[in-house]
Formats: structure tokens, C-alpha cells, sequence
């Protein structure tokens, strides 16, 4: 049915309709409203006998997931920014314990300096802890991947992380096909766990493992990710199936065909960079963008194929790697076997808006071979240079952050 | 009072057939063995029966005269008997999660999730959300974790799961330090103590003092249905206080304190005797509390100045003259200071000064008021 909602209420309402057993939460913007409304269906008692549970911090949400998960129930969370990195520690166990988890990663920047708007820096921070990370281009997407999310989650014995940009999606009213329970009931198929305390056949889970077979156990977690490569592609099909729409998979190709100039990204900018490239396919450019759905496993063959026939690959991301540049970039470069030049376009970070207009200087200068093989995009770099100026000058210039806003605040306001 | 120390009680008052003759009096049926074949089946320990659940079995890696290890068998096997062995525990890092998990092995013969050090109680929350979601209300949940992984690290989860009065049965064994990374101080390492991380240097050898949480009184102020403390010394209070504990749902705490022959620098077979001395000395209070209120304290039998405690154990002997050294009867007399007014808190002293066993026929798992409490 479609109905016009705010993506979080649009996410909720998705997992409300996979029957979690257990719902716990942390609060944290922008993830907020998620977690409320889902708490509010609870206490009505909507999703009997579902458990919502009141947390006192990150590290706890996640870790009540762990315990609720190994006693055989459905657990659910969602997080963003600050709070997956409270929870850290638990997010890599619960991976490396095998357990289905599914929680929903409002994506937010991380501080300092504290910023609640949307970046993927914390996806990025956790994408060697072992979970599958899907990434969703809009709100439609985020409902599809929850959906899917829980039945890839239980299939493989692997948490799953859906990513949602933070109020770009999280705090936008689009129109959403919401299926009903009765089609959501015939697409996630109930919990058998594959490991469970019971009494009455006693287990051990999280035993110490040593030298002897720790590898083997890591590289048990690398096969199981391949396998989901497959099995992600299983489920988007059965998706195709059961609801009449694609929404899911690896990677979606927009104007890929006979593209020179390929842009990679992921999340919501997709939508910007299609535009894009509308725009300059107008102009008789030969451009096209890759948008991966799945980050973890990283779909290396799947991005490949999708852009085998490009002179050049841009990777536009929200997240990098101080001291390294890209890290999207830097998967794509490896899944591309090495391919050099690929460039690293960083935008977006702290919520910064990703113009069209900008991604169009991107795709031009792409397509004229001037685009530099690290871009920050619509950087003030003028701004930085002064304040390296200041510390330069002085031993004690004083917090970084708070020197450069008030020096962008003075220019703006102009002289006095 | 409780079911065993009633029942022991009655036991121990007069001999069989005491029809018009004097009362026999038999110590043994008093004393702290275990296995006493003096009493009726039903009175004896746990680990009496034979059948037994053995939770936590044999061939486990712990030091020998380990006080965790021994505590954690009476807490388990109790629970188990208690509910009909429909337990699933969870335990925090530690010495007792490390040995008792030697890969491939296990010792476990109950359900048990090993997740982080801090996270038990969460964990164990999560556990007993899916039981109730998932319509197993027969099963129940028991977290356990060193004192490090209770009154530090794991803190704030088991204050979240106490504020939310979650059904779990948290057991801290409290070994005063960080054991399983080599004896570092915890913030229940008591005042004077030598750890990897106070050592026996300076001015002020050992732990400080005026630092340090108590734990229990924490957990009371939680409010939460019981609480309780117990020692491996006493494994007749020990069980019955599990047992109690089962008998209620919400959350519930119990703090074990268990000897470390590594860490205290105790000989392996001193392990119960050590126990003994710390509340016989009262630096450790036995005692139990009801909706955060003191509902009763096992009373001090043989009454013992802290020394004779702190003289047994290696971690102290700092404190005492050498050839080397004139020892700190300062700190000694500080340490006692603590003992005394723990003495004076929970009314440890029946009413003379404690010297003697007024009658000698008192089963020790019920105090003068009784250990375990029915709430
Ligand atoms: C987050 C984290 N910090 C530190 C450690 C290292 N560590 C493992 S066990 C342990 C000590 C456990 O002490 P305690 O809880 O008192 O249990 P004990 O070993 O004394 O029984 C420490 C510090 C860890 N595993 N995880
Ligand atoms: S170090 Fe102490 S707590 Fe750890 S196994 Fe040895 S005796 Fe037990
Ligand atoms: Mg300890």
C-alpha cells in the first residue's frame, strides 16, 4: 500500500512487520524516531509478545541483542555515529558469534567535533567487524532492505546492518509501498536458530579459542560473507518475487552501457549523481553511476562487471580515511584488481550538501581527465590554510574547531 | 527462615527419642562439612547428592584451591536444583569463563553464553527478553562475573538491569582483583592489599585507602527483591541464598567472596579456612536484604582480630615485621577500624562479644536470624 510517511516511521513499520521478539534501544539522533515508534507498537501491544527494552547505553543494546539472539528470539536494534562506536566492542561480537542480529544505522558523522548530520563514517569505522552492511538509496530501499535484511540475517547466521542516511532518509516524508503483514509473513520465514541455549540440549557459545584454530574460525566468517554474496542475490530475486519490485541485490548500474566515466557511491546521493548524470548524458557525455546496495561482502566481481567498459572510475564517498584518502575508493581499487586510477571524490561529510551542480564540476572534469586523484569536494580550503597559519604562529592557537568556525563566521558576516 | 536452616536447625536442637531425656547436641550436625552424613539427605549440600547436575564439571583449568571455582559449582548446581535444571548461564571475561573453556573443551553442562567483560548483566537481560518472548517462562537466567567484571567494567549494565528489575540472578565472585590478567587492582581490592597494580612500595604500600565500591550496598540501593553475600566457607548459606534467589523473579544480586590462591598468596589448601577468617574477622559481612532493606546477618561464631586473616595471605605481608622490615601495625590497625564498624553496621556480634560459640549447635547456613530470607 502506498502511503506518504517519514522514513523512520516507513522503517519501523518494516520491522514491525518481520515480528521482532526482542526490540532494544539506545537513543540517538538520528535515529530516534525509529526506535520510538517501534517502542510505541510494543506498549500498545501490537507486536506481541514482543519485548522492548529501555537500555541504559549503546553497548548494552547490542549486547541484550547478543543474549536475546542466542536464546532463539529475533532481535532487533538501531544505532548511529556515537553510538555504534559505544557499541563497538559488542557489534564484533556478535558477528564473530554468528548471531542474526538486524539493526538499522542511522548514518551520522562522528565527533569531534560533535555533528549530528548525515556521513558514513560510521559504517565505515566497523566494516571489518564481520557484518553484512547494506546501504539503501531511499526510503523505499530502506523498507526492502529490512524486509530483506531479517531473512538474509537468519539464513546466513550473520548480523545485518541496514544503512540509512540520517535525515536525508531517515527524516524525509516520501511515498512508500508498505506491504502488508500477510506478504511479509510469506517472505520472512520464522527463526530457526542455528546455535540456542536451551537446557535441555546444553551448549557452550563463546568459548576461548586459541592459536590452534582462531584462523580457521576468522576464515569460517570470510566464507560465510562470499556465501552471502550469493544469497543476498537469492533473496533480492525472491523479493522480486514476492513483492513485484526489485529492491535489493549488489549493485545497481544506472547508464552503464557504453559509459567512459563510471561513478561509484553509495546511500542517498545516489539519487543526486543520477540526476547528474541525466544532465551530462544531455550535454552528450558518456557517463554512468554504480550504486552498491551491499558494502559488506563487498560485491567485487558484481562492480567489476558493472564497470568493465569505463576509461575512468570515480568514487564519490562521505566517509575517508585520514592519512590514506578514500575507503570506498580503496575497496574499489582492490576489487578492481589494482586498476589505477580510480579517483576519490570525498563529499558530504558532516551533512554538507552534495549539489548538483557540484557533482556536474565532478563528472566534467572526469570526462576531461582533469579530475585529481584525491578531491574533497567544495572544501574551503582557504579556511584551513588560516588556521594552520594560527598554529603555526602561536603554541597555544587554541581549539582547532572552534578557530575555524569563528573565523567562517566572521567572514560572513563581512567587516564591521 | 529458610527451609535448610529451619530444618537444620530443628535438627541439630535435640537427638532422636528425646522424649524426657536431655537434648543431645551434635556439633558435627553444626559444623560447615558438607557431606555430613549426620543429617538427613535433604539437609545436606548439593554436592552431597550424587545426582547432582554437576553444571560445572570436572577438568576444568583453574589453579588448585581455586575459591571461584569451588564457588561457582555450589551457585550453579543450587540454581540447577532450584529450578529443576532449566538454567541458562552467562558469564562475563574472566578467570572462570578462561577456564573453563579450554578450546575444544567445555565444562559446562548447562547452556552458557560467553560474551565481552562488561556486558554480562545486558547479555543475561537479553536472555531472559527472548525466554519471556519466546513463552519459556520455566527457564531462568544466572549472569556471573569476577568482581572486575561486576563492580567496574560491567557496572553500568548491571545498574541498567537492576534499575529495570530484569529476572536475572547476577552472581559476582569476588576475588578482590583482576586474576585472569595477572592480579591488577579492582575496585573491590581492599585497603592495604599488594596487587600487580599497588604494589608493596612507597610510603603507602598496597591498595589505598578511601577508595572502593561496595557493591552490595549498591545493588540495595537498586532496590531491587534481594540481595545477598555469602563466602565459600559457608556452602550450606551459600546454596540456601541461591535458593532463595530462585524463589523470586526480578533482579537479584549475590556477591560471593572467593579466595584466589595465586592472587592472595594463600596456600591451596587454606582457600575455605581464608574465607572463613574474613568474616569471622568481619571484614567481610554475611548478610541478606529484601527490597533494599538488611533483612538479616550471619552472626560471627569465634570472633578473630583482622591479623589473624591478614597474616595468612601473602598480598598483606607488607604489613607485618621481617628481618627486613618493621611492618605497618598503622595500616593493621586501620584494616581492623573497617572490621569493627562493619561489626557495629550489621549487628555481627550475637549479643556478648563473639568470643564463643555460645551453644556450638547453630548450623552455620543460618545465622541467628537466619541467612537465606524468605522475601
Ligand atoms: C574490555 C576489556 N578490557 C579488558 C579485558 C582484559 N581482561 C580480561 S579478564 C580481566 C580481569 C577479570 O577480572 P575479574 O572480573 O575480577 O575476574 P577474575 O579473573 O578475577 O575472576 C581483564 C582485565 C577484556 N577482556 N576486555
Ligand atoms: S588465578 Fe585465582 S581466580 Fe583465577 S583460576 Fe587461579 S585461583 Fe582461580
Ligand atoms: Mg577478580
Amino acid at each position: 500500500m502506498l502511503r506518504q510517511l517519514e522514513g523512520s516511521r516507513a522503517i519501523a513499520e518494516a520491522v514491525a512487520r518481520c515480528r521482532p521478539q526482542v526490540v532494544c534501544a539506545y537513543p540517538i539522533t538520528p535515529q530516534t524516531h525509529i526506535v520510538e515508534a517501534l517502542g510505541a507498537m510494543v506498549k500498545a501491544g501490537e507486536l506481541a509478545p514482543c519485548r522492548f527494552v529501555n537500555v541504559e547505553s549503546e553497548f548494552a543494546a547490542m549486547s541484550v541483542a547478543i543474549g536475546a539472539s542466542a536464546t532463539g528470539a529475533r532481535a532487533y536494534t538501531a544505532t548511529a555515529s556515537q553510538g555504534l562506536l559505544y557499541m563497538a566492542e559488542a557489534v564484533f561480537n556478535a558477528a564473530g558469534l554468528g548471531l542474526p542480529v538486524v539493526m538499522t544505522l542511522a548514518n551520522r558523522a562522528i565527533g569531534a567535533p560533535i555533528n549530528i548530520w548525515n556521513d558514513h563514517s560510521d559504517a565505515m569505522a566497523v566494516r571489518d567487524a564481520g557484518w553484512v552492511q547494506l546501504f539503501a538509496e531511499s526510503n523505499q530501499a530502506a523498507v526492502d532492505l529490512h524486509l530483506q535484511a531479517f531473512r538474509l540475517a537468519e539464513s546466513l547466521s550473520l548480523p545485518v546492518m541496514v544503512c540509512v542516511d540520517g535525515f536525508v532518509l531517515t527524516h524525509a516524508f516520501e511515498r512508500v509501498d508498505l506491504p502488508t503483514a500477510e506478504q511479509v509473513d510469506a517472505f520472512v520465514p520464522p527463526f530457526v536458530p542455528r546455535q540456542v541455549l536451551d537446557p535441555d540440549h546444553p551448549v557452550s557459545i563463546g568459548a576461548m579459542v586459541g592459536p590452534e584454530a582462531f584462523e580457521e574460525v576468522r576464515y569460517l566468517g570470510h566464507v560465510k560473507q562470499l556465501r552471502a554474496l550469493e544469497e543476498i542475490e537469492v533473496v533480492a530475486a525472491a523479493f522480486v518475487d514476492h513483492f513485484g519490485r526489485q529492491g535489493g541485490g549488489l549493485v545497481q548500474p544506472y547508464r552503464t552501457e557504453d559509459a567512459d566515466v563510471v561513478i561509484v557511491a553509495m546511500g542517498s546521493v545516489l539519487g543526486t549523481l543520477e540526476d547528474a548524470v541525466d544532465a551530462a548524458r544531455d550535454r552528450g557525455r558518456r557517463v554512468g553511476v554504480v550504486g552498491l546496495t551491499t558494502f559488506r561482502p563487498f560485491p567485487a566481481d558484481a562492480l567489476a562487471g558493472a564497470v568493465s567498459g569505463a576509461r575512468s572510475v570515480v568514487v564519490v564517498e562521505k566517509a575517508f580515511s585520514t592519512g590514506l584518502g578514500g575507503v570506498l575508493a580503496t575497496d574499489v581499487t582492490l576489487a578492481l584488481g589494482g586498476r589505477t586510477g580510480v579517483a576519490t571524490v570525498v563529499a558530504g561529510l558532516g551533512g554538507r550538501p552534495i549539489t548538483q551542480a557540484s557533482l556536474t564540476g565532478v563528472l566534467e572534469r572526469a570526462c576531461d581527465g582533469t579530475l585529481e586523484a584525491l578531491t574533497f569536494l567544495d572544501l574551503d580550503r582557504a579556511v584551513v590554510d588560516r588556521e594552520l597559519a594560527r598554529m603555526d604562529a602561536s603554541a597555544r592557537s587554541g581549539p582547532s574547531a572552534e578557530n575555524i568556525l569563528r573565523d567562517r563566521g566572521e567572514r560572513a558576516r563581512g567587516p564591521r | 527462615m529458610d527451609e535448610h536452616g529451619d530444618a537444620a536447625g530443628t535438627a541439630v536442637r535435640t537427638g532422636p527419642g528425646d522424649s524426657g531425656r536431655t537434648p543431645v547436641k551434635y556439633y558435627q550436625v553444626g559444623s560447615f562439612a558438607v557431606g555430613n552424613r549426620l543429617v538427613a539427605l535433604e539437609q545436606r549440600t548439593v554436592q552431597a547428592d550424587p545426582e547432582r547436575s554437576n553444571a560445572l564439571t570436572s577438568g576444568h583449568r583453574a589453579c588448585q584451591g581455586c575459591g571461584e571455582a569451588l564457588g561457582a559449582r555450589y551457585v550453579l548446581d543450587a540454581a540447577m536444583r532450584a529450578t529443576g535444571g532449566k538454567v541458562v548461564a552467562v558469564n562475563a571475561t574472566g578467570c572462570l569463563e578462561v577456564f573453563t573453556t579450554p578450546y575444544p573443551e567445555t565444562s559446562w553442562q548447562l547452556p552458557w553464553l560467553h560474551s565481552l567483560f562488561g556486558n554480562a548483566a545486558a547479555v543475561a537481560t537479553g536472555v531472559a527478553a527472548a525466554l519471556a518472548a519466546t513463552g519459556r517462562d520455566d527457564v531462568r537466567v544466572v549472569a556471573q562475573a569476577g568482581d572486575g567484571g561486576t563492580v567496574d567494567i560491567g557496572l553500568a549494565c548491571l545498574s541498567g538491569m537492576f534499575e529495570r528489575d530484569d529476572d536475572v540472578l547476577f552472581v559476582c565472585y569476588d576475588n578482590q582483583a583482576y586474576m585472569n590478567t595477572g592480579v591488577q587492582r579492582s575496585a573491590a581490592t581492599p585497603p592495604g592489599a599488594r596487587t600487580a597494580t599497588t604494589e608493596a612500595v612507597g610510603p603507602d604500600p598496597g591498595a589505598p585507602f578511601g577508595q572502593g565500591k561496595d557493591l552490595p550496598r549498591v545493588a540495595m540501593a537498586h532496590d531491587i527483591p534481594y540481595v545477598a553475600t555469602a563466602t565459600v566457607a559457608d556452602l550450606f548459606d551459600l546454596e540456601a541464598k541461591v535458593e532463595t534467589a530462585m524463589a523470586v523473579h526480578g533482579a537479584r544480586y549475590l556477591h560471593v567472596l572467593v579466595p584466589c590462591p595465586l592472587g592472595w598468596q594463600t596456600a591451596s589448601a587454606d582457600t575455605v579456612r581464608v574465607a572463613r577468617l574474613a568474616t569471622e574477622s568481619g571484614l567481610f559481612p554475611v548478610f541478606a536484604a529484601v527490597d533494599g532493606q538488611v533483612t538479616s546477618a550471619s552472626r560471627i561464631r569465634h570472633r578473630v582480630p583482622v591479623e589473624a586473616y591478614l597474616r595468612q595471605q601473602g598480598r598483606y605481608r607488607h604489613l607485618f615485621p621481617s628481618e627486613d622490615r618493621p611492618g605497618r601495625p598503622d595500616v593493621v590497625a586501620r584494616i581492623q577500624a573497617q572490621a569493627d564498624a562493619n561489626i557495629a553496621r550489621y549487628g555481627l556480634l550475637a549479643d556478648g562479644d563473639g568470643d564463643g560459640d555460645e551453644d556450638g549447635t547453630r548450623p552455620p547456613g543460618s545465622g541467628v536470624a537466619g541467612s537465606g530470607v524468605a522475601p
